[in-house]
């Protein structure tokens, strides 16, 4: 990692030589909640004034650039009795995400070990993941940020340069060799040492932000000896089984595939969905039988899922505890919440 | 300076065999047709299935217990268990249950349909480990399918074990697979049970559940019969729940039994989450568990 510092308007000089040839993505403003707070997503961004690094977080994740919510997996041709299938990873230019919090890097980096290891990767993942330039920016902890909890308030790699404000000049680490190139270009100055000391202090203001946590001391051995613990049937009665928290989670990938053809006949598709484990049917095989019939044993599942079996492969949790799914939640479930009642901890 | 980003096209858009890292071969199908379609029963089919390249064919291999992806173009694509003998190179035999959208169109395919299959995949009946020892087949209804192959793998190694027994339990006469089987299986010295759940015209044999019948095994063995005994059962849970429990308490370690679940599968190969059993894969880590895994596995009995 190189580390240098660079004068504020610089920053507009990055995004015209990055946005000139290639697709930029980056938070936008996109209209204003009900309190009047202005309400961010990740779109395709020409103009760099339009870009909000002072974004507070996004209803959507930037999932959709590299897991669609519906993608082609491959087309049929019929012809005769035969059939002939194609297939098609869907991408053909790099894309350029201008502005990822640190916990959004982080999903992807959690993504890439089940997506991208060595068992069954995923070509349709890899090749829009091989194929990202990615600048991260530094945050605000927001109210229901709790990823400091789940170690991902600060990123160690999976980006290509890293930008942090420090008062009157931005701090940035420079990753890979393709940022070296871009970064060359920029008017830049080597750390003084009250950079050094603006930055850490940057960092220990953000740090004194947070106010949410989940303790995750043990936590899937809790979670396997509260497998039946009654606080599962009582956020399953509150559950209303609709899938939002996993369709505004950055790392939920669980999928369906469904195929459907053609009214000529000729041709067929074979589509792949994002799917929620939480939906009535996720686990139903053909005949009707269903694994997960009630709606705690399939929230009880995701949690299962986020906190101990990726845990148990991966020593790591599958939550980046970026607090959308709270947020999202139509009936007010939290991670925090529902961590803590079942750890019997007053709520 | 032009800082146009380089695309990278890392990932081989055609790739040919099945080997578990390689990004071409996720979705890779082998095309394959039906060569024929034997009706078991009224609700069962067996096909018979062939890969239609010969070099493919020929790479083609699995082991007992195993799956395959069967794809219809078109109308979907879901798991079966592959019931016929891994030394067969030329031919694989599915037997599957008419149940829903895509069994529907399949039990309408004519001989000579051609369809896709990705696999194998999956863990298998750990037959080699079982040499030397008694094995205990155990299936309820159409359990009797995944079984067919390593009972495929007995009969070629006979001589490999001690006291082999079939114990196949379902539930009348109609629903009773690969009657055309049973007197092989009795020529190759393993011993088979048949128990129905109801009484029906016809039927001498035992009624009842299959506990009843281990039971009357085992009291007819040597006393070293169970310390020297392998299970493997497949059917439904409550089946493999009550067989397994059975089986543990007389002596059986739950390490020495071994069972096949059926989860609804969308990939095969650890993504969709789909099969997924508490937090684990079916399709990675299983369908084949030994009995103290899936007593770990929480959501699986």
């Amino acid at each position: 990692m190189l580390f240098r510092v660079i004068d504020k308007p610089e920053l507009r000089s990055l995004f015209d030589m990055l946005a000139e040839k290639n697709t930029v993505v980056g938070p936008v403003e996109t209209g204003k909640d009900r309190n009047g707070r202005p309400l961010y997503a990740f779109e395709e961004v020409k103009d760099f004034k339009i870009l909000r690094l002072d974004y507070t977080t996004t209803k959507l994740p930037a999932k959709r650039y590299f897991l669609p919510f519906r993608e082609e997996l491959a087309t049929f041709r019929m012809k005769d009795d035969d059939w002939t299938k194609t297939i098609d990873y869907n991408i053909d230019k790099p894309l350029v995400f201008f502005g990822l919090h640190a916990c959004d890097i982080n999903a992807l980096n959690k993504l890439d070990k089940v997506l991208m290891g060595p068992v069954y990767p995923m070509p349709y993942y890899a090749a829009k993941r091989m194929n990202m330039f990615i600048i991260g920016t530094g945050c605000e902890p927001q109210p229901f940020c709790f990823c400091r909890s789940m170690g991902a308030d600060t990123v160690h790699h999976g980006f290509d340069l890293n930008i942090t404000d420090i008062g009157d000049k931005y701090f940035i680490e420079i990753q890979s060799a393709e940022a070296f190139e871009m970064v060359k270009d920029l008017r830049t100055a080597d750390l003084s040492e009250d950079d050094h000391v603006q930055y850490m202090k940057t960092i220990a203001e953000k740090n004194r932000k947070f106010t949410a946590r989940v303790d995750t001391t043990d936590l899937t051995k809790i979670l396997d000896m509260e497998f039946q613990s009654p606080v599962w049937k009582q956020w399953g009665d509150k559950c209303l089984g609709c899938g939002t928290c996993a369709n505004v989670c950055p790392t939920c990938y669980c999928y369906g595939v469904e195929e459907s053809v053609d009214p000529s006949l000729q041709k067929a598709v074979k589509t792949k969905t994002l799917y929620s484990c939480n939906v009535v049917d996720f686990a139903e095989v053909a005949g009707g039988h269903n694994f997960r019939p009630e709606r705690s044993s399939r929230l009880k599942y995701r949690y299962y899922h986020k906190h101990r079996g990726f845990v148990e492969a991966y020593e790591e949790s599958l939550c980046v505890g970026c607090g959308r799914c709270g947020e999202a939640c139509l009936a007010g479930i939290t991670v925090p919440e529902v961590i803590a009642s079942v750890r019997g901890e007053e709520q | 300076m032009d800082h146009r980003l380089a695309f990278h096209d890392v990932v081989p858009r055609h790739h040919k065999y099945h080997r578990i890292s390689d990004l071409g071969s996720f979705e890779y199908t082998y095309k394959a047709e039906i060569t024929s379609v034997y009706k078991l029963t009224e609700l069962e089919n067996l096909y018979r299935i062939r890969i239609i390249d010969a070099e493919d064919r020929r790479h083609f291999s699995f082991r007992p217990g195993q799956f395959i992806m069967l794809e219809l173009p078109g109308i979907g694509e879901a798991p079966f268990s592959i019931s016929s003998s891994p030394s067969n190179h030329e031919d694989m035999e599915l037997c599957i249950r008419t149940a829903g959208n895509l069994t529907g169109v399949l039990s309408r395919a004519a001989r000579g349909a051609r369809v896709g299959i990705r696999g194998p995949f999956g863990t298998s009946f750990p037959m080699e480990r079982m040499h030397g020892g008694n094995i205990l087949l155990i299936a309820g209804g159409l359990g009797l399918a995944p079984l067919r192959s390593p009972i495929a793998h007995v009969q070629e190694h006979r001589s490999m074990f001690e006291h082999v027994d079939i114990v196949y339990g379902t539930r009348d006469q109609s629903r009773m697979l690969f009657k055309f089987q049973y007197e092989m299986w009795k020529k190759d010295d393993i011993n088979l049970h048949v128990i129905l759940e109801k009484t029906d015209n016809g039927w001498d044999g035992p009624v009842g559940y299959i506990p009843k019948i281990l039971e009357d095994i085992i009291k007819s063995r040597p006393d070293t019969f169970i310390e020297q005994t392998y299970a493997i059962v497949c059917g439904p849970p409550v089946m493999f729940k009550s067989v397994c429990t059975m089986l543990a308490e007389r002596g059986v370690p739950m390490q020495k039994m071994f069972v096949s679940l059926e989860r609804r599968m969308h990939c095969g190969m650890g993504k969709c989450c789909r099969c997924n059993v508490g937090s684990t894969y079916t399709c990675l880590k299983g369908p084949v568990f030994d009995y103290w895994t899936v007593m770990n596995l929480k959501e699986a009995i």
